[in-house]
């Protein structure tokens, strides 16, 4: 058997500054490990328990999304964006009917926009409650984990009155919702939003100032604001780093400029950090959700887009007009310009963006997918350099990288 | 004229005759510059006193085969974080040599977009630190996102445009 060669030719050997015998092993962290939280491999070099390089390797469930996009009429694309983050299906799905909507050049009703973001809100609630009780799982703390997997499913219920799914949503058209708000649904929101805060509170006193938490995840895998923005990161973790950048304040879409809400932000971008900014942005989005409630505007939850917004199906059958329709937006001859767009979004982890180049076809001629998790999670090296193994561990699960937007 | 519009004539005025066409669809100023010196055209923006184009928000490329010479195009997106300006680069490059400068000076978030793009499409991207497949397997010898790789069996045909009138 030969021993790995940890040396390249010609350098200094790798040496942590408190090695006790400069042994330095090859060791590997996934694909399939329970510390990874997805399918991913780091090829790590340590010195006992320091790291001194790290070699991620991801690629491990690509499925060719962009090339799937070229061959798929535009409402079939929805179904694809649901498998990117899917810890926050709705808000990839709302983000790719906005890009077709501004493609299309259509105008929808503010009721539609506002129901747009409270589903928004509470996918963006239910991808931060992971991500933050995950990191506590990290640090041994399991109890919280289960008790806010009991949140995650009270909002997957709500998703499932909406639209009959709950991880993989689908949820919304291009032009509106499939159907308004059911009484069911009302009654499920309302009973959340008295109930969560509580709850969520008695999760946040669990860990926010524990100083057992505290002593773990402070300085765990930081990263400065400069090298943040090189690396490319939005969302929560360049928040974490300093930087106030949110999509939804920058460039508002679908009413956002109407709420009132903070732009919570941390100071020395690590583990710490970013767990409180998602804590934070969590009581944000309970007081958008309260605001979109209270101001809901009257009217339809849809707008007269008959080309791209399904007839009712009793019509369907009734009128020749409704069946054509259908039959067209089912076989994906949809009238769509030509042009090209770039429609971003505040996803649970960064800036979702969409580059759709339209021939006029009914594919998209090329559709890329600007996945936040894909762009960041190159930063990881540099950030769990020179820190011990566990810290690698707790700085991957704060970093929420997903490997279903991070392979696309 | 507003501030976007503002930062959209200064940003043409820095890059001046590099600026090869330029128009702004969906109100994206969109500007095709040489692939020669890329590397100095976006560094001439990153350092503009005003425009600040320090944020990299994306880098792709795009296959149009029936563009003799100017096959695949490489997309650059910029942000100017500080003036919440948004900039769309492209420079076109012949599919027989598709080569240009690597951004990773600049930005090292291009890294992996870079890896991805050469991935997909086999753009040499020069002074590359590390130009290997990322999501793909090592030993695949095509690039799948160009577009005379069908999606589908050839052979197939019930999904054809000319049965919908094209």
């Amino acid at each position: 058997m030969t021993t790995p060669d940890t040396q390249k030719q010609g350098q200094a050997p790798l040496v942590a500054h408190d090695s006790i015998d400069g042994e330095i092993a090859i060791l590997n962290l996934g694909p399939t490990h329970p510390a990874t939280h997805g399918v991913f491999q780091n090829v790590l070099k340590v010195d006992g328990e320091r790291i001194l390089e790290a070699e991620p390797t991801i690629g491990y469930i690509h499925r060719a999304f962009e090339k799937l996009a070229e061959r798929r009429p535009y409402n079939q694309i929805t179904p694809i964006t649901d498998r990117l983050n899917y810890c926050s299906s709705p808000i990839n799905n709302m983000g790719w009917h906005m890009t077709v909507e501004k493609l299309a050049g259509i105008e929808l009703p503010k009721r539609v926009e506002y129901m747009r973001v409270i589903i928004m809100e509470l996918s963006r609630i239910a991808d931060h409650l992971i991500c933050n009780s995950v990191i506590g799982v990290d640090t041994g703390a399991l109890t919280g984990f289960t008790y806010m997997f009991q949140e995650r499913e009270l909002i997957y219920e709500m998703f499932e009155e909406v639209c009959g799914a709950r991880l993989t949503t689908n949820i919304g058209r291009v032009g509106g919702f499939e159907r308004d708000f059911s009484d069911a649904f009302k009654y499920k929101l309302d009973e959340f939003l008295k109930g969560f805060s509580a709850r969520f509170e008695e999760f946040d006193g669990l860990l926010t100032r524990n100083r057992i938490f505290m002593d773990r995840v402070i300085k765990a895998g930081p990263i400065s604001a400069e090298r943040a923005l090189n690396y490319g990161f939005t969302g929560p973790n360049l928040r974490a780093a300093g930087v106030d950048y949110d999509v939804r304040v920058m460039n508002p879409y679908s009413s956002y400029e109407d709420f009132e809400f903070d732009i919570p932000i941390g100071q020395d971008g690590d583990t710490f950090d970013r767990f409180v900014v998602r804590q934070q942005e969590i009581r944000e989005s309970l007081k958008i959700i309260r605001q979109a409630l209270d101001n809901m505007p009257a009217g339809k939850h849809f707008t007269d887009v008959p080309d791209f917004y399904l007839p009712p199906k009793d019509e369907v059958y009734r009128s020749m007009e409704a069946l054509i329709y259908h039959f067209k937006i089912v076989m994906g001859e949809t009238p769509i310009p030509a042009g090209e767009v770039y429609h971003a979004v505040e996803g649970g982890n960064g800036e979702l963006g969409y580059y759709l180049i339209s021939d006029g076809g009914r594919t998209p001629y090329r559709l890329h997918f600007r996945r936040p998790c894909f762009i960041y999670y190159q930063a990881y090296p540099e950030m769990i350099k020179g820190s011990m193994l566990s810290d690698a561990v707790l700085t991957m699960s704060s970093m929420n990288v997903i490997a279903g937007e991070l392979d696309a | 004229m507003s501030n976007q519009e503002m930062l959209a004539q200064t940003a043409l005025e820095v890059l001046g005759d590099k600026a090869l066409s330029s128009h702004s669809p969906y109100g994206l100023l969109t500007v095709e510059v040489p692939a020669e010196g890329i590397v100095e055209t976006v560094r001439s923006l990153v350092e503009h006193p005003v425009l600040r184009m320090g944020f990299l928000t994306d880098l792709c490329a795009v296959h149009y085969p029936d563009d003799p010479g100017r096959e695949i195009a490489v997309v650059y997106h910029l942000h100017s974080l500080p003036n919440n300006f948004r900039l769309r680069l492209k420079a076109f490059l012949p599919i027989a040599n598709p080569a240009i400068d690597t951004m990773t000076p600049l930005f090292s978030a291009a890294n992996w977009m870079e890896r991805e793009t050469y991935d997909f499409y086999g753009v040499q991207f020069t002074g590359h630190p590390d130009l290997r497949r990322i999501l793909n397997v090592d030993h695949m010898d095509y690039f799948p996102l160009r577009k005379e790789y069908a999606l589908e069996d050839e052979t197939r045909d019930d999904k054809d445009d000319r049965f919908f009138g094209r």
